[in-house]
């Protein structure tokens, strides 16, 4: 169970870059971006092609960053100068990737220009990379030992490099994150997504910054998607189906458990919301009568429950205020008329 | 500083519903000047008000700013020059942002956005400085988000953010009507003071007449998208409410629509 679960965490850890992404657009921007869906394969495919010919994965990596930072900024145009609304230019674009991923994966092959799937089996990636610098450093025999002997479990995780990298590399992202949202650009990306008509009166470009906010965000998608490919040791074009959908949940889970309070409370919850979503998912894989397919339908049954339920808590609150409020003016006007009584 | 020439704005040309919104504006503002406005609803007010700020593009005309001519400059470029407060309180702020975050937005106005921190030591204290001057307690809740302050306040609030940047112009259409009178009166009083600190070259659409009289050293009257009266520095400060009916009687051949909300307390 401990080592099920670890899995679990590690790749919600990565999850959760992708997670800080669809925050930055649903939540700053105030922009529903479908783009995700697609975004997410271009960064695994893009990372896996140029692996699998060789180049070294933190290049790799960093040219993902860059194909979903364009293919973000694509959908900001198509918003923006093409005046289509919001959801249609996310899912244009998330259809133009799909062809666009199968290409870029075909690049990988000499024998055919489009390819569904790159296999990285036996690839150098940054989790390997990183592997062998951490076997050498000796943590993992003592954290073993510490498991088998002082906590009693049986088994436990083979390594904790990938675990101990990915959270470096998450925490970074949401700490990059949370200084932009508090730059002159991130606050006029902040107030774009909060009231449109302000921040042009303060001469924001909303235009701009709105290409620039889908952009940075589909580079967190893609970056997190080429981590996902090399975590997973393969790309493949159908990965990313429902990818925003499960963005989505691990924001309002997190949001949900941890509040928003503040920015770096609220980049800090989406890291968390990804990792729980991962964690319910195990749980539900693990539950006889289901089937790795219902995922989807529970994950949406997730957003729509926790889309709903606020709804509803808020509805009765406020019934429940609006009642005390009545009664509390019932009985000032009843301690008025026994007023007049005695008057009389 | 300010010059509008020949603007001329139709809404829905050519169909059925066509309205002739501006009809040959021309006005002249120079540097210091404060000039009161009020007109009928629908006399073009706040069309012109748009045409100034660049949300709308005049069909034909010019709009110069300080010399240069502005009239196809977008709105986010042109708001530079420009502070603007609306009427709505909620339409000047961001709601989910905190007083400073707010603050550091307008200040940004007239300098390039970039990488700096939006809210560094140096600017909190400008920030702080400029926020007591309101006198409404704010600069002691610097990290409430707007969104939970009263409407008094956002009004407050977005004044202070359109002028502290010292705009060349500043636009104010109707910006006490949405609140109430006390509250008004606060935003009022705040504007003069402001304006007078900054030496602002300001427009003020106000659909109360005795405010239309007390501020400002110029005054124009609409109707039916044009001008129709003036009245100058030298003649303002003698100016009554009754002299502003007959002169529109004047003009017009009928009677002001007088209901209690154009003529103010
Ligand atoms: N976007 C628009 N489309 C069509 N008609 C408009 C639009 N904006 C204003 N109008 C019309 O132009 C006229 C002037 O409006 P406005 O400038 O808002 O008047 P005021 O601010 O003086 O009350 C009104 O008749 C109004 O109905
Ligand atoms: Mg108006």
């Amino acid at each position: 169970m401990f080592t099920a679960m670890f899995g679990s965490v590690e790749q919600g850890i990565i999850y959760a870059i992708m997670a800080l992404g669809v925050y930055l657009t649903f939540r700053v921007l105030d922009f529903p971006d479908l783009t995700v869906d697609g975004s997410f394969v271009t960064g695994a495919a893009t990372a896996a092609m140029m692996i699998a010919l060789g180049y070294h994965p933190i290049l790799a990596t960093l040219m993902a960053i860059v194909a979903g930072f364009i293919a973000g900024c694509m959908t900001g145009l198509l918003h923006t100068k093409g005046k289509i609304n919001p959801l249609l230019s996310g899912i244009l674009m998330m259809i133009a990737l799909y062809s666009i991923n199968l290409r870029i994966m075909g690049l990988s092959a000499e024998n055919a220009i489009v390819k569904p799937n790159i296999p990285l089996m036996n690839a150098d990636t940054i989790f390997s990379q990183f592997q062998s610098f951490w076997s050498n450093l000796g943590v993992d025999d003592a954290l073993e030992n510490f498991i088998k002997n002082s906590l009693g479990f049986q088994t436990a995780p083979n390594t904790w490099g990938t675990i101990f990298v990915v959270l470096i590399i998450t925490l970074i992202i949401k700490f990059i994150a949370d200084w932009f949202l508090k730059t002159e650009v991130g606050l006029a990306i902040r107030a774009t997504g909060d009231n449109k008509r302000m921040i042009r009166s303060f001469s924001a470009n909303t235009d701009g910054l709105i290409v620039l906010g889908l952009g940075l965000s589909n580079a967190l998608v893609a970056f997190s998607g080429a981590l996902i490919a090399q975590y997973s040791k393969f790309a493949d074009a159908n990965m990313g189906i429902g990818m925003i959908v499960i963005g989505l949940a691990s924001v309002i889970i997190g949001e949900a458990i941890f509040g928003t309070k503040t920015i770096f409370r609220t980049t800090l919850a989406v890291v968390a919301g990804a990792i729980i979503y991962r964690i319910i998912y195990a749980i539900a894989l693990r539950i006889d009568w289901l089937d790795t397919s219902d995922m989807k339908l529970i994950t949406a049954i997730i957003v729509v429950l926790a889309l709903v339920i606020p709804q509803l808590v808020d509805k009765r609150r406020e019934k429940l205020r609006k009642e005390k409020r009545r009664n509390e003016r019932l009985d000032q006007q009843r301690e008025l008329l026994r007023g007049g009584d005695h008057l009389a | 500083m300010l010059k509008l020439e020949g603007i001329n704005k139709i809404f829905n040309e050519a169909t059925p519903d066509e309205k002739i919104a501006l009809d040959n504006i021309n006005l002249h503002l120079a540097p210091g000047d404060f000039v009161t406005i009020i007109g009928s609803n629908g006399a073009g007010k706040s069309t012109m008000m748009n045409m100034i700020s660049g949300a709308l593009t005049p069909d034909f005309g010019a709009v110069t700013i300080e010399g240069n001519e502005v009239t196809k400059l977008p709105e986010y470029k042109r708001s530079q020059y420009i502070g603007r407060v609306f009427q709505d309180p909620m339409a000047g702020t961001a709601p989910s942002m905190t007083i400073e975050e707010n603050l550091a937005i307008a200040y940004s106005r007239n300098t390039k956005r970039g990488l700096r921190k939006g809210v560094g030591r140096g600017r909190r204290d400008f920030f702080k400085t400029s926020l007591e001057k309101l006198g409404l307690g704010l600069e002691n809740r610097f990290n409430a988000k707007v969104g939970m302050l009263s409407g008094g306040e956002r009004q407050a609030l977005s004044l202070l953010m359109a002028t502290f940047t010292k705009p060349s112009i500043l636009l104010l259409d109707e910006h006490t009507a949405a609140l109430d009178p006390s509250r008004a009166e606060l935003i009022t009083r705040l504007t003069k003071q402001l304006v007078e600190e900054g030496n602002l070259t300001t427009l003020m659409v106000t659909h109360n007449m005795q405010q239309a009289i007390d501020l400002g050293n110029r005054l124009i009257m609409m109707d039916k998208g044009q001008i129709i009266l003036s009245i100058d520095d030298a003649k303002k400060p003698t100016l009554t409410i009754p002299d502003l009916m007959s002169e529109f009687e004047k003009i017009r051949g009928e009677k002001m629509n007088s209901d209690r909300a154009l003529l103010g307390s």
